[in-house]
């Protein structure tokens, strides 16, 4: 390893505590912050939930996939929230021109990619859980009762989030704010190809490989499986596991080299569009 | 033995596509100095000190900043220096007090609440320490800025502009704290101006540049003799169309 490769991986636990600190501090001083993450999550939850009942009422061939889709929505919310409290953190840095600052401090870039990972999720417990329970009470929908398998999906799932969040963050550090836009969007690419609401088989034959490259297809098949056929199928988990591992560092990489091209192109003094 | 410098810049050249930004610039800055940066705008100052920050990879050339080359070698040295740009801000939505506790943190500060209490004083901003740093007007934010520049107690300050959005009083006031920081410290100031009396008051040194180069680099009174002129100002006016007459002359 060389003289910088190390200095890039050193870790400062208060440094990524101080990041950690500051998007607190800004959260705390933004109550539209704090519901914004709260109001989509149960928008959708309880759109998803009344064509669920209505689904169930009207179509004894559907009847079986009792809970598929508030099920899927959640875990969907999980993966979408997760890039977006990562991206979102990472552009209240371009949008208070604070990036300078930080690039010129000490700071590490995996520490502050640790800082944005530790906050998307906080961000994604603080729109979720609030979700979960309204689904128990609105539609007797317990997330919970998933149990271990929850916590399988959730692992997976934020994997993939943080590193499509990383990848976002390099293309917007090297292309400024004019490339915000993939912030919001590039996580809908996923929609149709991961399967979030019906499965693989009814993709066209040519298409389900370019499905089970990503690793939240595995999720959305597990769930269908828990939740349909009751059985926990690890093995899928196994596959998603690996697939992340290799999104993830596919996304620290694309990162570092857009963050080295940004230095070559003076685009860390110009965050503009 | 003479102190190695604190900044060294051999060559350097930055080209963004076809347009050389700093064509070969080269120069050395002894610790504990304070050297004046001059240039109209374009000149290449920003791309500069962007460079020395190790915001920039160079195209060719070599900086070193406090024994470390930039930017392969930047996280030796960046804890021991610091910089106030206009380029960049502070996250308006936290108070001044949240903004040094995380820089603070970032930069590794032992007593970290006596220091902030320290610069809140030093800089007049103790009663505003648990106000959003978006509230405050232009000057306190240029304060609040400086508080942060300083939070560290760095060896190198780099200083972009320092005094640009402040009333003469406030402007004076603020370099006369920047003065007694670098007496006290020992510490080495790069200063980026367009402003010729703060640079003639606070510098010893005065680099002038003009499209990317260096064009005169002296004394601020000997430039003043050189130049037959009573001004900083007249000089750099001198300088600055001085090429712009050979231009003329050779068409």
């Amino acid at each position: 390893m060389n003289a910088r490769t190390q200095s890039a991986v050193a870790f400062s636990p208060r440094r990524i505590a101080a990041m950690i600190l500051r998007y607190w501090y800004l959260l705390r001083s933004s109550w539209p912050r704090l519901v914004e993450l709260i109001y989509w999550p149960t928008v959708q939850m309880i759109t998803w939930g009344f064509l669920q009942l209505y689904v169930m009422q009207n179509g004894g061939l559907f009847a079986r996939a009792a809970g598929t889709f508030i099920g899927a929505v959640l875990l969907w919310d999980i993966l979408f929230r997760g890039q977006l409290g990562f991206s979102i953190s990472f552009l209240e840095e371009m949008w208070s021109r604070n990036i300078g600052n930080l690039m010129m401090s000490p700071l590490r870039p995996f520490e502050f990619v640790t800082a944005l990972m530790v906050m998307s999720v906080v961000r994604l417990l603080i729109g979720a859980v609030p979700v979960t329970l309204l689904a128990i009470v609105f539609f007797g929908f317990n997330l919970y009762g998933l149990g271990l398998a929850l916590v399988a999906f959730f692992i997976n799932l934020m994997l993939t989030s943080w590193a499509v969040g990383i990848f976002v963050s390099g293309l917007v550090l090297r292309n400024g704010l004019g490339a915000e836009n993939f912030a919001w969007s590039i996580m809908f690419l996923f929609m149709p190809l991961t399967c979030v609401y019906y499965p693989v088989t009814t993709l066209p034959v040519w298409l389900q490989p370019a499905a089970w490259v990503l690793p939240p297809t595995y999720v959305f098949e597990g769930m269908r499986a828990l939740l349909i056929e009751h059985t926990f199928r690890p093995e899928l988990m196994l596959y998603a596991l690996a697939l992340n591992a290799v999104f993830f560092a596919g996304g620290l990489f694309g990162f570092l080299r857009l963050l080295q091209s940004a230095r070559r192109h003076g685009s860390l003094m110009q965050t503009g569009e | 033995m003479p102190a190695s410098p604190a900044i060294k810049v051999e060559r350097l050249v930055k080209v963004y596509k076809q347009f050389p930004a700093v064509d070969g610039v080269s120069f050395s800055i002894a610790p504990g100095s304070i050297t004046g940066l001059l240039g109209g705008n374009g000149a290449g100052k920003t791309t500069t000190i962007a460079t020395i920050m190790g915001l920039i990879t160079p195209t060719s050339g070599r900086v070193t900043v406090l024994g470390a080359e930039m930017p392969r070698e930047r996280y030796r040295v960046l804890h021991r220096m610091n910089f106030e740009s206009p380029y960049v801000e502070m996250p308006m939505r936290l108070t001044i007090r949240q903004n040094l506790t995380v820089f603070g943190m970032l930069y590794g500060v032992a007593g970290l609440a006596d220091r902030i209490e320290q610069l809140g004083a030093a800089l007049d901003l103790t009663d505003l320490l648990d106000r959003p740093t978006g509230k405050l007007s232009a000057g306190q934010k240029t304060r609040v800025s400086l508080a942060k520049s300083l939070i560290n107690s760095p060896e190198l300050l780099l200083l972009d502009e320092p005094t640009a959005s402040l009333d003469p009083d406030t402007a004076d006031w603020v370099r006369a704290r920047l003065q007694r920081y670098c007496r006290d410290h020992h510490a080495t100031v790069l200063l980026a101006s367009h402003n010729m009396a703060e640079v003639e008051r606070m510098c010893e040194r005065v680099i002038i540049m003009k499209q990317g180069r260096i064009e005169d680099d002296d004394t601020p009174a000997r430039l003043l003799a050189r130049y037959g002129r009573r001004t900083l100002e007249e000089v750099f006016l001198d300088v600055a169309r001085r090429r712009d007459e050979e231009r003329e002359a050779a068409l």
